[in-house]
């Protein structure tokens, strides 16, 4: 028989967290700090309006781009976070996620060789949807001494003359890192000397916990260089309804639109019916969750320093991202010890890139009493790893 | 700000000492500590309770909610029938409403016949009532924002990226 897969296809590694998942899986009391998704339920009164729509019998395609009345209401959500002016009919589509939306802008944008500049450690998906649109990753390894910020340095080393595509992941998955203002500024800058688009994927921007999160979008000169990408699934605590969106120039925008009405048709109708509801009447749910991923980050924060175990700070999402260079191990070899002696599941750094070997993410999605068990194990661990190392 | 952080989280985990409370909410344990003194003093914290099912223990009680009607009294409105009410150790609460009654009382006995008696001796026969109804709270199911009886488990996967 022939082969019948695309050497494309072949030649994409299966995602570091994957080979995880399969030996954490296999241990059923373990306790897991490797969840990437929030522990609130989606708050009921936008549960409720998905309810009724089900029970309206709102069952049927909405258009390809999504139901009106929730692009009016994205648009006029980001008017209101001091984003800039979109046009619901023309610069915003619904997507499955803000995952479908890194896919079809990628593919919207890149012929065979474009070169695009993903910062990593970061988020698994930006690497392999590149290939598959047939352009070029070009990595950027963040360092910690920048708060794996990323500098105008590190973007300019980094560009080439067929570099066209910039992915900015901030906050970040599994950093926590933010860019302010002036950080962003100064990319911007490069960006627009250099004639380059942006993939802002900011689907943490509400977990934000120094000022309010900045979209480069905002900044002068940037919103027709930049795709916007956003979502319900960490703001809302809505991971399972596969809901998000992308805002992008008109002409950008149009052709994501084409894969997405050939691939996907439209995002679930029940979700954006939910989603509406969220938009309108979600801010306090918002703010509640935010305030409590806040306190559990400061209460691990705490906890390190305690333990004299390195991590910098992070502002932003639910992970933080701390150092395990002194113990001499490899991070995968940390993790798995870890999880073979302490049954605690936490995620190598070095399934968000090479670049994140020695260190670990451990997500703050679950309650203070679980983090509190779970800091304890690690506690012992590390002291333990200490007493191995001095003998 | 920091008063409305405080109480926010108390109001769930009352439990939490003062070193903890200043690492969650970012700030010292002399702050956390001198407004929490400061708000018992003015009453804005009025107590830390435990919220109990007494329904999953052997302890005999009856709960019942009795909504009374009242003749206000000149230069007192509601406040001294209120305080003649709330004055019996087995009232547990006691709130002004609005609607056809005036008062709402709860009231915990050990028996029907012990909460029934209460409103037919104690309660009726005070000359400012003028009319009762008693109704008797058959099961709790959610409480001070709590459902009783409920443990969630965590049904995400247990890595994701």
């Amino acid at each position: 028989m022939r082969n019948p897969l695309s050497q494309k296809i072949t030649q994409i590694q299966p995602s570091g967290i994957r080979k995880f998942f399969d030996v954490v899986s296999e241990m059923p009391d373990a306790i897991s700090l490797g969840v990437g998704e929030p522990d609130f339920d989606t708050p009921w009164h936008i549960r409720d309006e998905g309810i009724y729509s089900l029970e309206k019998g709102r069952t049927f395609y909405t258009s390809n781009a999504g139901l009106k009345e929730l692009k009016i209401e994205i648009a006029n959500y980001l008017r209101r976070k001091g984003n800039a002016s979109y046009d619901p009919n023309r610069e915003i589509m619904v997507t499955v996620g803000g995952s479908e939306a890194i896919d079809i802008a990628l593919r919207a944008m890149l012929d065979p060789g474009d070169e695009v500049l993903i910062p990593q450690p970061s988020y698994v998906s930006y690497l392999p949807c590149t290939t598959l649109a047939d352009g070029v990753p070009v990595l950027i390894e963040l360092k910690e001494e920048n708060e794996f910020r990323l500098t105008r340095q590190e973007l300019l080393d980094a560009v080439t003359e067929r570099t066209k595509v910039l992915v900015l992941p901030f906050p970040n998955n599994p950093t926590g890192a933010i860019m302010e203002r002036e950080d962003l500024e100064s990319i911007a800058e490069v960006v627009k000397k250099k004639d380059l688009f942006v993939i802002s994927d900011e689907i943490y921007a509400e977990l934000s916990y120094r000022g309010d999160h900045v979209s480069i979008a905002s900044l002068p000169g940037m919103k027709e260089r930049t795709i916007l990408i956003n979502g319900f699934s960490k703001a809302y605590a809505m991971t399972g309804w596969r809901l998000g969106y992308a805002c992008a120039p008109p002409e950008i925008l149009e052709q994501m639109l084409k894969i997405h009405q050939y691939a996907i048709m439209c995002a679930p109708t029940t979700s954006q019916y939910a989603a509406v509801e969220a938009l309108k009447n979600g801010d306090e749910d918002v703010k509640m969750m935010r305030t409590a991923y806040n306190q559990r980050r400061r209460y691990l924060m705490n906890a390190f320093r305690e333990m004299g175990l390195k991590c910098f700070e992070p502002y932003g999402a639910f992970y933080v991202f701390p150092c395990i260079k002194e113990f001499g191990m490899t991070s995968e070899e940390f993790a798995n010890r870890f999880l073979a002696e302490e049954k605690v599941a936490v995620v190598p750094g070095t399934a968000f890139g090479d670049c994140g070997e020695g260190y670990i993410r451990i997500s703050y999605a679950y309650s203070l009493e679980e983090l509190k068990t779970a800091l304890a194990k690690l506690s012992a661990f590390v002291g333990r790893l200490r007493e191995e190392r001095k003998k | 700000m920091m008063r409305e952080e405080i109480l926010t989280f108390i109001e769930k985990n009352s439990r939490a000492d003062l070193k903890e409370l200043a690492i969650i909410l970012g700030t010292d344990e002399v702050t956390i500590a001198n407004e929490l003194a400061q708000m018992e003093k003015e009453r804005v914290i009025c107590g830390y309770h435990t919220l109990i099912d007494w329904d999953k223990t052997t302890m005999e009680k009856v709960t019942a909610l009795i909504e009374v009607r009242v003749t206000p009294q000149r230069g007192e409105g509601f406040d001294k029938i209120a305080e003649r009410i709330y004055k019996y150790p087995e009232v547990t609460s006691v709130y002004l409403i609005s609607g056809p009654y005036d008062l709402m009382v709860i009231l915990e006995g050990k028996s029907l016949r012990d909460v029934s008696m209460f409103v037919a001796d104690k309660l009726s026969t005070l000359d400012q009532v003028v009319g009762t109804a008693t109704h008797f709270i058959l099961k709790k199911y959610k409480d001070h924002g709590t459902v009783m009886g409920q443990i969630k488990t965590d049904e995400r996967m247990v890595i994701t990226p």
